[in-house]
């Protein structure tokens, strides 16, 4: 290797760790998105059926979410502490006029029940899927989330996490695009 | 009180480090300058300081001194002595304490035994050691204090994250940390030599045997680390690919190559160039590794104290010493002369092979790693893991592991593979004899078919550089050079035959019940309660017979922690000299069955002896490399030359020169 | 009287977790009869991203959606689909972000690529000065 090639590969090298670094501060300086994003959004609603979860609601098949009216999708878990926390955002949802279905996540009808009895229970159907098979094929990676719906039964929209206040406005934007 | 002790301690050893970088500079550029008298004295100690600073740590988490922050937040007052004590390490403050204390110790070592190189090389190394070392001592006092209070008191501490209060946490990160740190040496003694234009044989015979050290330290800790992920995750994996892993086999990798490129240079006055790029790149991988387990900024199993601030302020240091140093080097490269020139057959030809080889499983592991990072940037999350790192290193090894069996029966400067002829046929049979019986016999994959060919002959191979000579005037670096290949051998054995021939057993037990596994017979005689002093768990008595043979008892468990609450497994180790069987319990079944986890994995345990081996072999040559120095000291003394075994070495294959004509000779 | 406490802390310590008590999906930890598809299963799995854990597959994780997941793997191998379509289906879900095995895709090249490129490297610096010298 001749000097002046040295020298150049060597300021290359230079080059390469300087962009290296600036994608190390790039990264530092970006709030870091520890979840997954469904991969779903914009597509239809995989073909499923549920049995109900509780007597008090009939179960949730893939059909029922492509009847017209857009919806919101809320996969939950009685033993889910975020689950519990974003309940009276649900109930604002619900008094909005959101059409609130629900699948639940490897739970027992009983916890369910309770749950429900002391969280309140704004959903017309609640789905019971014990081996995360709806959750796996919609793209969810946990519990609880929330997916907006269109009458088509394509989904149109994902929320990760408990649903808090400043939330549910946006919701229900997602809500009315969906219905339009 | 003993906090203060170990802070101020701390902030001394800073000042120390000040006055060293001080006597350094003035040093470095004129040999006759007083000031650098300072540098070795204070080199010294601020080693003696870093550490008594390091035991006021182990002291207050050996008290359990809540007052002290870190220990509220790290430590608990139920928990057992040794994990008490490794508490002081086993988080970010105290990690980093140990870090440069482990350099100030390396600089203060370098700085009392070292005498050969020339003053101002050896000035600019010590300057450059305490610079290196200045920024971490900012980063510790100013960001990362572990000696900081907390008030009020709390009752009792947080404790200690449960995966990590093993015997194997103990032990790993400290064997790890003195081997990432201890490259600083190489680093310092690299851009020593580049700043003082001294890039010689000479210097890479200082260097050679500090790096040796840094180095068996890293093979060990590496090893450790994953016969520690192994147990302790309980799913029988012992490498993953993991971030951190990857962190920890980066500056291995370049380490390796450094020794290697640090013998040709040490030899025959070759690779000037490409040695100090080692020794610039082996520490910059160190803090680069660092830098992602302490940033957050790449998803881990083994992310701890995450904290992007932090990892602002390493990342700042990352940009002054690597970038300073890769600036220094692209400035100054132009006045090293090249080297000795070489035939590719020869024992230089081999080495660079190997390095070439290396540096190349290096940079994909760093791109590999580092990936997911870059397309996080645009907003696409990737994962890279071992379905890609497997088949794209073993480009790079399989190559890699044929010229190391034959590269050490080469000679230097220019060989002919005709004169190596019948050990050539003979590790070649082995291996093509090792592949067909294994391609015919065993269903095996790829590459675990081409791992199991090529640990058989490269352990044929790594004793072959002994034949004809003398056992006993074999020099030790020799015998090391032995051990550490056969030890390569045998790691490779021990993960192709895991992936080849593992069985694996996943059951639901009733208490009775004796399950099948491979040529084991394992009984699930009783499962109950057991407590210890800071968790409760499920233990499954079980009683293993191999082939029929006498029972072996062997108790897993289902732990779970309660300060902080947390559950691991942990597993039953049946071992045998031809491989291990695993057992893990799980939970209870609604019917009343327990879930149990076996594995029978045939020569695993081979993978951690091999790395025993290499970094045995490392021993051994650093110790003939001490004691031929030692006596080469006693020569002089008496006032007779003596040379170093390198050129003996060179020395015994000079026939080479004339046969090579009065054209090559000259060069 | 030592299991007794050991039972009672172990009754205490249990609900601090948010964990379902639901039992595992069937075949969360249950292996395929026919021991060619379980290969491949085990295969496969290796080479899948728990979701819920920190850089672990599904194969070596004992989060409760790891289970599910090995679940799907196996009744769907089981079903006569290969692992390259149940690695298909679960990227059309999760992004290839689910997969340790990366697909040469727009974004994914340069991972190939480079090694290539460097294997192409150091060939030719290793061939030119073997014909330099002899």
């Amino acid at each position: 290797m001749n000097l002046t090639r040295l020298r150049y590969t060597l300021w290359g090298i230079v080059g390469l760790a300087a962009a290296l670094f600036g994608l190390f501060a790039y990264q530092l300086s970006q709030p870091k998105d520890e979840f997954v994003h469904s991969a779903m959004i914009g597509e239809p609603m995989p073909a499923f059926d549920l049995p109900p979860a509780v007597e008090s609601r009939p179960g949730l098949s893939s059909a029922d979410l492509a009847d017209g009216t857009p919806k919101l999708l809320n996969v939950f878990a009685s033993w889910c502490i975020p689950c519990a926390a974003e309940a009276p955002q649900l109930e604002a949802l619900e008094r909005a006029g959101a059409n609130i279905v629900a699948v639940a996540i490897r739970d027992r009808p009983a916890d369910v029940n309770r749950f429900l009895a002391i969280y309140g229970n704004p959903f017309t159907r609640i789905g019971r899927d014990d081996i995360s098979e709806v959750q796996l094929s919609i793209g969810s990676s946990g519990v609880p989330e929330t997916f907006v719906i269109d009458g088509d039964g394509v989904i149109t929209y994902q929320h990760i996490g408990d649903i808090r206040e400043e939330h549910v406005p946006i919701l229900l934007e997602e809500l009315r695009k969906a219905g339009s | 009180m003993i906090a203060e002790i170990g802070l101020a301690a701390l902030w001394l050893s800073a000042a120390l480090a000040v006055l060293q970088l001080v006597g350094g500079f003035f040093g470095a550029r004129d040999e006759t300058n007083e000031l650098r008298a300072l540098v070795r004295p204070a080199a010294v100690l601020q080693a003696v300081l870093c550490v008594i600073s390091f035991l006021c740590l182990v002291w207050v988490f050996y008290v359990t001194d809540l007052s002290v922050k870190l220990v509220a937040n790290n430590s608990h007052s139920m928990k057992p002595l040794a994990f008490k004590l490794s508490g002081a390490w086993a988080n970010h403050e105290g990690s980093m304490l140990l870090w440069i204390t482990v350099m100030a110790a390396a600089g203060g070592l370098i700085a009392f035994i070292e005498r050969r190189l020339p003053e101002r090389a050896m000035m600019a190394t010590l300057g450059t050691q305490a610079f290196v070392g200045i920024g971490f001592y900012l980063f510790i006092l100013l960001a990362s204090n572990p000696f900081e209070r907390l008030s009020p008191v709390p009752a009792d501490g947080n404790g200690l994250n449960p995966l990590l209060q093993d015997m194997g946490v103990s032990f790993h990160p400290p064997t790890l940390y003195i081997g990432y740190v201890g490259l600083s040496v190489a680093f310092s003694f690299a851009l020593g030599a580049l700043l003082t234009r001294n890039v010689t044989p000479e210097f890479a015979r200082v260097m050679r045997p500090w790096v040796l050290g840094a180095w068996i330290f890293l093979t060990i800790g590496i090893a450790a680390g994953s016969y520690w992920a192994y147990y302790e995750l309980g799913w029988g994996g012992w490498w993953f690919w993991d971030p951190v892993e990857n962190a920890s086999l980066m500056p291995w990798l370049a380490a390796t190559a450094l020794l290697h490129s640090a013998s040709v240079l040490a030899a025959r006055d070759a690779l000037r160039t490409w040695t100090i790029m080692l020794g610039v790149v082996a520490f910059s991988m160190s803090m680069v590794g660092t830098f992602l387990v302490r940033s957050g900024i790449l998803t881990s199993v083994h992310a701890f104290a995450v904290d992007p601030e932090r990892g602002s302020f390493i990342l700042a240091l990352l940009a002054l010493y690597i970038g300073g140093a890769l600036v220094v080097f692209a400035m100054r490269a132009s006045t090293i002369a090249e080297g000795q020139r070489f035939s590719i057959t020869s024992r230089e030809g081999a080495l660079v092979v190997n390095n070439v080889a290396l540096s190349a499983i290096l940079g994909i592991v760093l791109l590999g790693t580092l990936y997911p990072l870059l397309t996080e940037a645009f907003d696409v999350r990737v994962s890279v893991g071992p379905p890609y790192f497997n088949p794209v290193s073993a480009i790079f090894l399989v190559p890699m592991l044929l010229v190391l069996a034959v590269g050490p029966l080469l000679r230097w400067r220019r060989d002919s593979l005709a004169r190596i002829k019948w050990p050539v046929i003979v590790i070649v049979v082995a291996i093509l004899v090792v592949l067909i019986a294994a391609a015919l016999f065993a269903e095996m994959s790829i590459l675990p078919l081409l791992g199991i060919a090529l640990a058989a002959g490269v352990g044929i191979a790594s004793f072959m550089p002994l034949r004809g000579r003398s056992l006993r005037r074999t020099p030790l670096a020799i015998w090391g050079m032995c051990i550490a290949h056969f030890g390569v051998a045998v790691s490779l054995f021990g993960m192709a035959a895991d992936s080849a021939f593992q069985q694996e057993r996943l059951v639901a037990a009733n208490v009775g019940d004796t399950i099948e596994i491979g040529p084991w017979e394992a009984t699930l005689q009783s499962i109950s309660p057991v407590a210890g002093p800071n968790w409760t768990a499920m233990q499954a008595d079980m009683f293993y017979s191999y082939e029929g043979g006498p029972l072996m008892e062997g108790h897993p468990q289902a732990r779970s922690f309660w300060a902080p609450p947390g559950e691991t497994s942990e597993v039953a180790l049946i071992t045998r000299w031809n491989g291990q069987l695993y057992a893990a319990v799980g939970n209870m079944a609604e019917d009343g069955r327990w879930q149990l986890r076996l594995w029978w994995k045939p020569f695993v345990t081979w993978i951690w002896y091999g790395g025993l081996l290499i970094a045995l072999g490392g021993v051994i040559a650093l110790v003939g490399r001490v004691v031929s120095d030692l006596r080469r000291r006693e020569a002089e003394a008496r006032g007779e030359a003596r040379p170093y075994p390198d050129e003996v070495e060179y020395a015994d294959y000079d026939e080479v020169r004339s046969i090579a004509g009065p054209e090559e000779a000259k060069s | 009287m030592r299991w007794l406490v050991a039972l009672l802390l172990l009754a205490l310590a249990a609900p601090v977790t948010a964990q379902d008590t639901m039992p595992p999906a069937p075949y969360a930890y249950t292996q395929l009869e026919d021991p060619a598809q379980e290969e491949q299963a085990r295969e496969l799995m290796h080479t899948l991203r728990c979701l819920k854990c920190q850089s672990q597959s599904i194969a070596d994780s004992d989060a409760p959606m790891a289970g599910d997941m090995r679940h799907q793997v196996r009744t769907r191998i089981a079903a006569g689909e290969s692992p390259d379509e149940i690695r298909e289906w679960l990227i059309s879900r999760y992004g290839d972000y689910v997969s340790y095995e990366p697909q040469i895709s727009s974004t994914t090249w340069p991972l190939f690529v480079i090694p290539l490129i460097v294997l192409l490297l150091a060939g030719t610096v290793l061939l030119r000065r073997m014909r330099r010298k002899s």
